[in-house]
């Protein structure tokens, strides 16, 4: 019967619960044990995280790539006006005086007059063609009416006949509708931006394989030491959780990485496209990821490695049972 | 501690390894398991610490009936016993420090509570100046001191041993057996599977005979 006391008292003095403090304390035990493992196999653990870095910074290169084209695009994006160009002999006033009249048109919105020496001052400010224009004698260029209609005649039927009305006033030589280039620029860019969105989900898929076989390997690896574990008591959780947070490491790993590749490769890109803005007189300049989107690669190889490692741990672990 | 009423284990294929087994182990009591091999002395073993579960009768392990215990309550049980194994399973890319650790590790314990005990468990043993050193840097005589030291750490109520002695000579046989019953002197609860019959003679504790899956002898101290 001493027994049965000695046994009662061992049992009180074992923690029935982990207090909030021990539990952080294994956790950031686990996670600082699982990422000494990928540092003892540095090699492999590179080769693993190279490959979520390129398939995660791939679809973020390009994505940022349409960034910055949309937003290159951006200035002429939903700007829905008609460039009315009058012949080269109606005189300013009269010019004005057309202005004024199409300006009550129930269909404008608004209209903006540009003349001759605006739009040359802006053409030669513009164009690169500066030099050049210098040479001329006179003007060249004729008086210009930005004409953007209201909302409801925006569409391509209602702009159509806005265009016609336009052309036939005996002083306009040219009506030219600036809606439809822009429209099948941004057309373009919704593919793109689809095309994206598919390849990036295509190679998300890729980072869960990955992940999934790597982790896989590592828990045949340990097999013999997850038996004893769970011989002695470990729960499935415990079992789990340094798996888990070798998927956290991989996936994190990865997403710097591919952030490192993404910003060295703006950069190689930067100087000729500063030379090619340069060459338009432009001040483009490439912009590369903002922090909030570095925190949400971040965030997604995170993921990505706590999901891939998680589906193999599901299906793998369960099977290994001491016998 | 340990009570089996009418308990039977069929295999998959129709292998009867126990029949009709029923005994009784008094909390602080110690036991020698016997019989050739195959007679059911590790199928009994796995039953108690729960890697089998009985085809038929009832287990009750502590005073809880853990015939059909839910698999989300194994480990708890499992952490009431201390389990010995004769090839030890260490884990060998960890010291002998981290190897006692980790049932400690696993319950929750404290960092300095783990050290402490950790410690207390390997002076015991004698193998307090090994804590530093990887498991294969060891003899087998001090493998299986650290596979005892890394069952008893967390002070457990029941110590099963499988065959703990089947790979050490009969000097080291003697010196492990005498540590069990020390154990059994502060009041845990033994049993300990051997077929070796002339070290079980010489200490002087009930005997469980399995042959053929039943119970042939079945001493009074444990009925």
């Amino acid at each position: 019967m001493i027994g049965k006391r000695k046994n009662r008292r061992q049992r009180e003095r074992a923690p029935r619960m982990l207090s909030p403090r021990v539990y952080l304390q294994r956790h950031a035990q686990v996670a600082l044990d699982s990422l000494g493992r990928l540092y003892r196999n540095l090699l492999p653990s590179i080769m693993t995280a190279a490959v979520i870095g390129i398939a995660l910074a791939l679809p973020s290169g390009l994505y940022l790539l349409l960034d910055n084209l949309h937003r290159l695009s951006g200035s002429w994006d939903g700007q829905a006006s008609i460039s009315v160009f009058l012949k080269g002999d109606v005189p300013a006033p009269q010019a004005e005086g057309l202005a004024t009249r199409i300006r009550q048109w129930p269909e404008v919105n608004t209209l903006q007059l540009i003349t001759p020496a605006q739009a040359l001052e802006e053409f030669s400010s513009q164009s690169g063609f500066a030099d050049a224009l210098e040479t001329l004698d006179e003007n060249p260029l004729p008086a210009v009416l930005i004409v953007v209609p209201r909302r409801e005649h925006t569409a391509p039927g209602p702009a159509a006949e806005l265009q016609k009305k336009l052309r036939s006033l005996p002083e306009v030589d040219l009506a030219q509708l600036d809606l439809e280039w822009v429209q099948r620029l941004a057309a373009m860019i919704d593919i793109a931006r689809r095309g994206i969105l598919v390849i990036g989900a295509l190679l998300a898929l890729a980072v869960l394989l990955v992940i999934g076989n790597t982790i896989r390997l590592e828990i045949q690896n340990r097999r013999a030491e997850i038996v004893v574990t769970k011989l002695i008591g470990a729960t499935n959780a415990f079992v789990r959780r340094p798996f888990l947070y070798s998927g956290l490491w991989y996936g994190l790993l990865g997403a710097l990485l591919a952030w490192l590749l993404v910003v060295s490769g703006f950069w190689l890109l930067d100087d000729p496209v500063a030379r090619l803005a340069g060459l338009y007189q432009s001040n483009f300049k490439l912009e590369t990821l903002p922090l909030l989107s570095l925190g949400g690669l971040l965030a997604s190889g995170i993921l990505l490695g706590l999901l891939g490692s998680w589906l193999a741990v599901g299906r793998h672990l369960s099977a290994i049972e001491p016998s | 501690m340990i009570r089996f009423t009418n308990v039977s284990k069929r295999y998959p294929g129709g292998f009867e390894a126990l029949n009709n087994i029923s005994f009784h182990m008094e909390p602080g009591s110690m036991a020698f398991l016997t019989g050739h091999s195959g007679a059911g002395k590790s199928t009994l073993l796995k039953l108690i610490a729960l890697i089998e579960r009985g085809t038929r009768g009832q287990i009750f392990l502590d005073g809880e009936n853990v015939t059909d215990i839910g698999n989300r309550r194994i480990p708890y049980i499992r952490r009431k016993i201390g389990f010995i194994f004769q090839d030890h399973h260490l884990l060998f890319d960890r010291t002998v420090f981290d190897n006692v650790a980790l049932p400690l590790v696993i319950a929750g314990y404290r960092h300095q509570e783990i050290g402490r005990r950790v410690r207390a468990a390997l002076d015991k043993l004698g193998l307090l100046s090994k804590e530093r050193l990887y498991p294969i840097t060891l003899s087998g005589g001090e493998q299986q001191r650290v596979g005892i030291a890394r069952a008893v750490v967390n002070k457990p109520m029941l110590l099963l041993a499988d065959e703990p002695t089947g790979n050490l000579d009969p000097d080291l046989s003697r010196e492990i057996m005498q540590l069990f019953s020390l154990f059994n002197d502060v009041g845990v609860t033994v049993l300990v599977a051997s077929h070796d019959i002339p070290l079980i003679r010489l200490l002087d504790y009930p005997v469980l005979a399995l042959e053929h899956g039943r119970l042939v002898q079945h001493a009074e101290a444990c009925a």
